[in-house]
């Protein structure tokens, strides 16, 4: 019985292994996933003070991200879809539909990693019961389970929090329908204050 | 829904791939064998730790000769008064922490077909591949600049006592003085470097001498990021800063020290602080170990970094010809993990796969206001080459709070960079 189901999931890896070495003849994932890191650490864990931790974010959450900002064009701010950008939409063009699910899947197989991310612990500390009210139903744990759409909160670089809070609130970046009802109802403290309490996940 | 079933497969088959490769242990190890690399700039460091991260097997020894390394990169902010020497310094005890072997020696000579590296201090190491990085030397393009000139007319283009001298003149200059800055031919160490500069002083100049002006003077017509620059001068700087291209006469042919005059043809510039760079070549020991080509720089494989004049030398960082990559420090730990896969590969009797490179490069051009330039290469037909459609600069138009956000990154850039080469 074992070995029946030990041998089909085999079957199952060589075949998709083949699959993925036909599609991507050109670098490894590794090799791609490598050079992100003189911008975004070692193996995707930053040390700030604002790029992000890469490393243990879902492969969906990660391609959904490069996709977007492929779609951003130099002088359209909100294009369906875009991710805002200072310069990932110029890199993010370099690859790949392809290439772009090779490195997504690589740093979702790196494991979360939290920094350890200078923050208000007031503010934190106040950010905890917002946390609970408004976001802990999609952000689970804290904001450190990554989820398929939503990307690693927990222990990251509070810049990039508060550049991609701005980004939703100032409309250059779509909020799922769910995120919007909540953060239409947080005042500029409270999301300070969220902000804070995720940066300070450990 | 959809998504959930995709990603449950993917930690099946995830599983999967971990029964089949402990199926297969490799035959053919990497163990014993041993990587010199020459230089502890950022390609060296980097080949050093990424060859120790992906095989522990391998004896990787790092020959440089300084305890103390200061990026060029981010040094302009020194000039400024922005940052401190402190901020730019790098050791190597994160490297020793990888299980590299450090020495601080100076290389000599590279025998290659022999497979060792001799020193200054008279060790010889053996190796069965060898990593050169040993950065850019100058060469003897302006009269008069010689090593007692370059005391008193700095690079600064090598980061370090350099970098501190020009800072203490700046800092002694009088108001209403000129600066001038002699901005080198192609190609050279970091084609934006003189122009970043230049907003640096201005910076400085602006709070604290603001009669005073800085001339850059150019042996070259056109240059990195230009428009982008010429908006920040314009911008931050309003006609202190000033630019002469060759065609204007920019050239700078012959300096004088002892009156602090420098000479573009026959005319004299007497100024108040000359920053005086160069044109440059690889670093000393590729010529003696016979790796450069008829202009100074070493030409390699682009899969690989490996030399195409000596077999079993792979040359990375400025000293290679890996054109359309620039001379820079991203461009350095991009090839260095090339070169550093590729051997680790070779040592394991294995191809080396298909390389992938990156390169960005930041100029902070004012307090809240940077640009940028980025760029991916990849191998076609045996060549590096850009990826179409990839890359580019900061727009023109970007706003002041996205330039103010790539500040922020460029300084995110600065400390996961040094952390990824040395730490």
């Amino acid at each position: 019985m074992g070995w029946n189901k030990k041998a089909l999931v085999a079957l199952i890896g060589s075949v998709c292994m083949a699959g993925a070495t036909t599609a991507l003849a050109g670098p490894s994932a590794k090799a791609m996933a490598d050079t992100c890191a003189g911008c975004h650490g070692t193996n995707g864990q930053s040390i700030g003070p604002a790029s992000p931790n890469l490393a243990g974010m879902s492969a969906s959450y990660f391609i959904d991200s490069m996709k977007g900002f492929k779609a951003l064009e130099k002088d359209v701010q909100h294009a369906d879809g875009a991710r805002p950008a200072t310069i990932m939409n110029r890199i993010a063009k370099g690859y790949s539909d392809e290439q772009i699910e090779a490195m997504g899947e690589y740093f979702e197989k790196l494991g979360v990693y939290k920094a350890n991310v200078p923050h208000d612990a007031a503010k934190a500390k106040a950010g905890a019961e917002v946390y609970e009210s408004a976001c802990a139903k999609c952000h689970d744990e804290g904001g450190s389970l990554p989820g398929d759409d939503a990307g690693i909160l927990a222990g990251q670089w509070l810049p990039w929090l508060q550049f991609s809070m701005a980004d939703f609130k100032e409309g250059h970046r779509e909020m799922p329908k769910k995120m919007k009802k909540q953060v239409d109802k947080l005042s500029d403290a409270e999301i300070d204050a969220v902000l804070n309490y995720f940066a300070s996940q450990k | 829904m959809s998504q959930f079933t995709r990603r449950k497969f993917l930690q099946v088959t995830g599983g999967a791939v971990a029964i089949s490769s402990m199926g297969f242990p490799a035959i053919v190890g990497a163990a014993g064998k041993k990587v010199v690399v020459v230089g502890g700039g950022v390609g060296g460091a980097t080949a050093a730790k990424y060859i120790r991260m992906a095989d522990s097997s391998i004896d990787v020894t790092l020959i440089e000769p300084n305890k103390e390394y200061f990026t060029c990169f981010m040094s302009n902010e020194v000039l400024s008064g922005d940052r401190t020497m402190d901020s730019i310094k790098v050791t190597y005890e994160g490297l020793t922490g990888h299980g590299v072997n450090v020495v601080h020696d100076t290389v000599t000579d590279i025998d290659a077909a022999g497979k060792k590296v001799m020193t200054a201090g008279g060790q010889s190491f053996a190796y069965d591949r060898c990593i050169v990085a040993p950065g850019i030397s100058f060469k003897n393009n302006i009269e008069g600049y010689d090593d007692a000139a370059m005391e008193a007319m700095p690079h600064a283009w090598k980061a370090g006592p350099q970098t501190v001298l020009l800072r203490k003149q700046l800092e002694a200059m009088p108001d209403g003085g000129v600066v001038a800055i002699a901005a080198p031919p192609n190609p050279f160490r970091c084609p934006p470097g003189p122009y970043e500069r230049s907003c640096q002083i201005a910076m400085y100049l602006k709070a604290h001498k603001p009669k005073s002006k800085v001339m850059i003077f150019d042996a070259k017509d056109k240059f990195s990021k230009q428009g982008l620059f010429k908006q920040a001068w314009e911008k931050h700087y309003g006609g202190m800063i000033e630019w002469v291209g060759a065609e204007g006469g920019g050239t700078v042919t012959r300096v004088d020290a002892g009156s602090n005059t420098i000479y573009t043809g026959d005319t004299a510039h007497k100024v108040a602080v000359a920053n005086i760079i160069p044109a440059q070549q690889a670093g000393a020991i590729a010529s003696k170990a016979g790796l450069t080509d008829d202009k100074g720089w070493c030409p390699i494989d682009g899969r690989t970094f490996e030399s195409t004049m000596k077999a079993g030398v792979h040359v990375i960082g400025d000293a290679s010809v890996a054109a359309p990559l620039p001379k820079s420090a991203y461009a350095a730990n991009s090839e260095a993990k090339v070169a550093a896969a590729a051997v680790v590969a070779m040592l394991n009797g294995k191809e080396p796969g298909d390389p992938s490179l990156v390169n960005t490069c930041y100029s902070v051009v004012g307090h809240h206001d940077a640009i940028s330039v980025a760029m991916v290469y990849d191998l076609k037909d045996g060549k590096l080459s850009k990826v179409e459609g990839a890359g580019g600069l900061t727009p023109k138009e970007s706003s002041p709070e996205m330039r103010a956000r790539e500040v922020e990154y460029a300084y995110s850039w600065f400390a996961n960079i040094k952390k990824d080469s040395w730490g």
